[in-house]
């Protein structure tokens, strides 16, 4: 079998898993999975910036809540129905990436992660600060009626798992679509040697700022969908935690593979629910997952297995 | 109240959150500097000043100012050997790459917040100030011991830059801050040097907490304002530049006692933010550094 | 009904047979529950997280109220249990937390959640999954239309109800100028909104109204704020930083002249009033949901549910001082756990299929007299708004401790309707 039929073998199978899975697995665990593959999204896109182009963010929560807000916030105030507000959603994502990308590229490292959770702080305050129109702290619920797209009820369990699928599957063959392409060689090439693919002719300052916005647009659609999908908005969900998750996700997962951030997010959220089961102490288990991510398996799992194995995984 | 008391108050409180302020961000500068390692973890080395001083001054059957002395002594010390663990279990196995370490401290943030969660509980407890003493003002009345605070933590200030300018060991670490290599050429020992630097940015975090613990409650969440606020006064007093560092605190302390007086404190906690970013953006050398 | 039910205090053996107790109530013979699956009811714990001050109060009082309500033959005759799950006091793992108690654990229902952002992130997911979803939470949101069929709040009072109705005493007997104190966000906002309305109604006026962001762990600056003809000072705040805030207040106003201080015990619920700094409290007042100092005119009904919970006569945990309850709010609690029994026996509840049937028999619950059941008072019940009205209390700072002084009408707290929840469909 060639590289190319096993990767798609392999992508296909996993989708084909988790279709099958909602006739399978009891409800409990079918709502959670879309939970987590909407969450998955959010990952992919902080694998984009991260994995892939070398951008360690801490502001990524911004660009969630950006998607979340884009698309609540009309059908709070404008009545706004589904469609278009998803589609707001995912754009505020990525308009909001290219704002903080245009600024805090021009720095690189620690300055950008610094940059970013600034950023991000500042976001979080001013939900805070517009508390008449973002309901603040409290947030708001999602009216049934701005969560019903094209006829299909999300609030029900069949359609919101159908719903998360399509948006995972998308995100998930763009992801592969693109870090196969030139412009996904392209972006390694920034994280790997920036100066290098200068001098071959690239714009770094391009390339990632595009990267970013990809990010911010996987981000922004995730936001838009779990706000819209769980109907609730609020503003935890912009609070430095929701920056921290994604990276954990991805690193668990395996930075820079494509399903590196869908294994990180599946683990992560199953590690949490049994833990907490036994313990209350599920802040320990991701302080410690972070610690032993980076001190023993820094490539994640996808990322070892790459490494040790299967060296055709993208 | 008219505006000469207002501005006076808003003063006294402005310096006694820059003195605070400045104990809490000359440990992040100094981890900074000599390290190259952005902790994100400092906050929680104040947090753990704060609830060891509590159990400290509750379990030791001393009088309330005897009790807390032994707190500003004992507390510090446990966060100096916690730091002193943390980097030499983890830290220098990554060989302090910038990135890795902030992942690595932001587990280790939440592998402390559980612990004192665990241990120590919920609850926001109050510690007993060392003295009871407050100054009656025509206008308002004001805590004495706040105006202690100050007193100390320039006071500690001052030995951490005796220590760093006139001792040997102040020497070493200043001369790894400039060039590590070179350093350990001439057979500095810069691990020894590196887990000091760590234990004692540790330490000048739990100090400040344990100086601030008698007017605030230590709780297990209270890491997360100190961090951001001493991530604001690094940066804007220049990455690893301890003078910076205190003019920055001085300045920052000072501008928002004054400037929540004439704005909401949300929007003048979002413009301080914001302009942290764009100091980092335009201007990374901070506004008060020279160089890095 | 509950007011009937007998063995408040019984026997160790008594409690050690379990089961097998053989109580009677009216109708119900003991052996039947050996034989009956257990009522499952979820509870929603803020164990960790800004709230966990209060869950921890919350369990020990939904245990105090498993407890009795077991002790006197459970609900129908069956057993109860209770699932905890912790919500980290977070809306996320709150909405996670409803799935896994009703989808995982198979809970009948969930009760017991605070804090207002857990609510409203959880509610609609409640409402999806069609069970009843009771909270415990003081928020106008229940009565202000923004959940659903299935979210009801029948075991406490909502902040509206409760400064609309102290609004009069304060006026007529601590001053007509009100400044107010008070968190920046929503909680805060229906203080400002409510009290605001209900002085103006009442002929005062409000001066000023402060707002400090709920990140704010110093207040010390806020305080020159506070105009100089204010007459009467009315504070509430929440969250970790509570004590530092009223330590400052009294700080700040030494023995120089104050206005008349009037707080909501939100601002010192949990903590001790023996604390050091809190001496200038002397002689002012608090609005208190439950009276945390054992009265004088102290019900039977609610001696017997201060010895049930562990609460000595003080408001702490009687095996350690120190360990002060929240006392005005967790009464809520124990309430909320026998309307679910009064509303599971009205409905002649079964399993999950009846949990319409359920909503429907606590909607047409009215009167609720004080009895065992309802140990803060009699209340008065809207189906239509799913929210319950009740008795408030006033005390004042007498020798550093809360004396009550004054009870309000529960007349006082009506307002109209703003919602019929009654009108949606399940």
């Amino acid at each position: 079998m060639t590289d190319r039929a096993k990767v798609w073998g392999v992508h296909l199978l996993v989708l084909a898993a988790l279709f099958a899975a909602q006739f399978l697995l009891p409800s409990y665990h079918v709502t959670n999975l879309a939970r987590i593959m909407v969450l998955a999204v959010f990952a992919m896109g902080y694998n984009i910036a991260f994995g892939y182009t070398g951008l360690l963010s801490l502001g990524h929560a911004l660009f969630f809540a950006a998607g979340m807000y884009g698309m609540g916030l009309p059908v709070w105030h404008l009545e706004w129905l589904s469609l278009p507000a998803l589609i707001a959603g995912l754009l505020a994502g990525g308009a909001m990436a290219g704002v903080v990308g245009l600024l805090a590229l021009r720095t690189a490292g620690v300055s950008f992660m610094i940059v970013t959770l600034m950023f991000a702080q500042a976001g979080y305050l001013t939900l805070l600060y517009l508390n008449s129109w973002t309901g603040g702290d409290e947030g708001f619920v999602v009216a049934r009626s701005g969560r019903v797209l094209l006829g299909f009820d999300l609030a029900t369990d069949t359609p919101r798992f159908m719903a998360a699928f399509v948006l995972f599957a998308a995100g998930l063959l763009l992801c592969l679509w693109l870090v196969r392409s030139p412009f996904g060689r392209v972006m390694v090439a920034m994280r790997e040697n920036e100066e290098r693919s200068r001098m071959l002719g690239y714009d770094p300052f391009r390339v990632k700022l595009t990267a970013l916005i990809l990010s911010g647009l996987y981000a922004g659609a995730a936001g838009a969908a779990y706000g819209m999908l769980f109907g609730y908005v609020g503003a935890t969900f912009a609070t430095i935690q929701y920056s921290i998750l994604p990276m954990l996700y991805v690193l668990l997962g395996g930075a820079g593979t494509v399903l590196g951030p869908f294994l990180g997010a599946l683990l992560m959220f199953y590690l949490i629910d049994i833990t907490s089961g036994y313990t209350d102490a599920y802040l320990f288990v991701v302080g410690a997952a972070l610690v032993g991510l980076v001190l023993f398996a820094p490539k994640g799992i996808l990322g070892t297995l790459r490494e040790r194995a299967l060296r055709w995984l993208p | 109240m008219s505006f000469g008391p207002f501005l006076l108050l808003a003063v006294l409180e402005g310096t006694v959150m820059a003195a605070v302020l400045a104990l809490t961000a000359v440990g992040l500068s100094l981890v900074f500097g000599v390290m190259r390692v952005v902790n994100v973890a400092h906050g929680e080395f104040y947090m753990l000043g704060a609830v060891l001083a509590w159990f400290i001054t509750y379990y030791l059957p001393f009088p309330p100012a005897l009790a807390w002395l032994a707190a500003l002594i004992i507390a510090p010390l446990i966060v100096a050997m916690i730091a002193a663990l943390a980097d030499t279990l983890v830290l220098k196995r990554l060989n302090y790459d910038p990135e890795a370490t902030i992942v690595a401290t932001i587990g280790l943030l939440y592998m402390l917040q559980q612990a004192a969660l665990t241990f120590y509980g919920s609850d926001a407890r109050p510690v007993v100030a060392p003295f009871q003493w407050r100054i009656q003002l025509p206008w308002f009345g004001y805590s004495g011991y706040k105006l202690f605070v100050v007193l100390a933590a320039v006071v500690i200030l001052a030995a951490v830059w005796l220590f760093m300018t006139r001792t040997k060991v102040g020497l070493v670490m200043r001369a790894t801050q400039v060039d590590r290599d070179t350093a350990q050429a001439f057979g500095i020992n810069v691990d020894r040097v590196y887990a000091g630097t760590f234990a004692l940015g540790g330490a000048l975090a739990a100090a400040a907490a344990v100086l601030i613990v008698p007017i605030q409650q230590a709780h297990y969440l209270m890491g997360h304002d100190p961090l951001l606020l001493s991530f604001i006064v690094v940066i804007i007093g220049g990455l690893g530049s301890i003078r910076g560092t205190l003019v920055a605190a001085l300045v920052i302390g000072l501008s928002d006692g004054v400037i929540s007086m004439f704005f909401s404190p949300t929007l003048a906690k979002i413009i301080a933010t914001l302009l942290v970013a764009l100091v980092l953006v335009f201007r990374p050398q901070g506004l008060f550094g020279a160089r890095a | 009904m509950a007011q009937d039910l007998i063995g408040l205090t019984p026997s160790r053996r008594a409690l050690l047979k379990g089961a097998g107790a053989g109580l009677l109530t009216a109708g119900f013979v003991a052996p039947v529950w050996a034989q009956a699956a257990p009522v499952k009811l979820g509870f929603q714990l803020h164990r960790t997280g800004i709230g966990a001050a209060y869950g921890r109060w919350y369990e020990r009082t939904a245990q105090a109220a498993l407890k009795v309500v077991n002790e006197a033959g459970g609900i129908n005759g069956r057993p109860v249990e209770i699932v905890f799950e912790d919500d980290g006091t977070d809306p996320k793992r709150g909405a996670e937390v409803v799935e896994k108690l009703t989808s995982q654990h198979k809970c009948d229902l969930i009760f017991g959640p605070l804090f207002s952002h857990v609510v409203i992130g959880s509610a609609p997911r409640a409402g999806e999954l069609k069970v009843p979803y009771l909270v415990c939470s003081e928020g106008f949101h229940v009565a202000g239309g923004m959940l659903n069929r299935w979210s009801m709040q029948p075991g406490i009072t909502d902040v509206r109800a409760q400064v609309s109705s102290m609004a009069p005493w304060v006026l007529a007997n601590l001053g007509k100028k009100v400044t107010m104190v008070f968190p920046d966000y929503a909680f805060g906002h229906d203080h400002r909104d409510y009290f605001t309305a209900a002085v103006e109604a009442g002929g005062g006026q409000v001066v000023a109204q402060i707002a400090v962001p709920p990140t704010e762990t110093s207040f010390t600056r806020y305080l020159p704020q506070i105009p100089n003809d204010t007459e009467v000072l009315y504070h509430v705040m929440v969250g970790p930083a509570v004590l530092t805030f009223v330590k400052e207040l009294g700080e700040f106003y030494g023995t120089g002249a104050k206005p008349e201080i009037f707080g909501f015990i939100d601002s010192l619920e949990a903590v001790d009033m023996a604390s050091p700094g809190l001496e200038f409290l002397e002689g002012s007042h608090f609005w208190e949901g439950h009276c945390r100092v054992k009265q004088a005119d102290a019900s039977e009904h609610e001696i017997a549910y201060r010895a049930a919970v562990g609460v000595d006569d003080n408001g702490a945990s009687v095996s350690d001082a120190k360990d002060v309850s929240t006392y005005a709010h967790m009464f809520s609690v124990w309430e909320t756990l026998h309307i679910i029994k009064a509303g599971m026996e009205a409905s002649g509840y079964q399993g999950i299929a009846d949990r319409q049937k359920f909503v429907e028999a606590v909607e047409a619950m009215t009167e609720m007299p004080e009895s065992l059941a309802h140990v803060q008072g009699n209340k008065v019940f809207n189906g239509k708004t799913h929210q319950v009205f009740g008795h408030q209390f006033i005390s004042k700072v007498e020798g550093g401790k809360l004396i009550k002084v004054h009870t309000t009408s529960i007349e006082e707290s009506l307002y109209p309707d703003a919602v019929d929840y009654t009108t949606q469909s399940f």
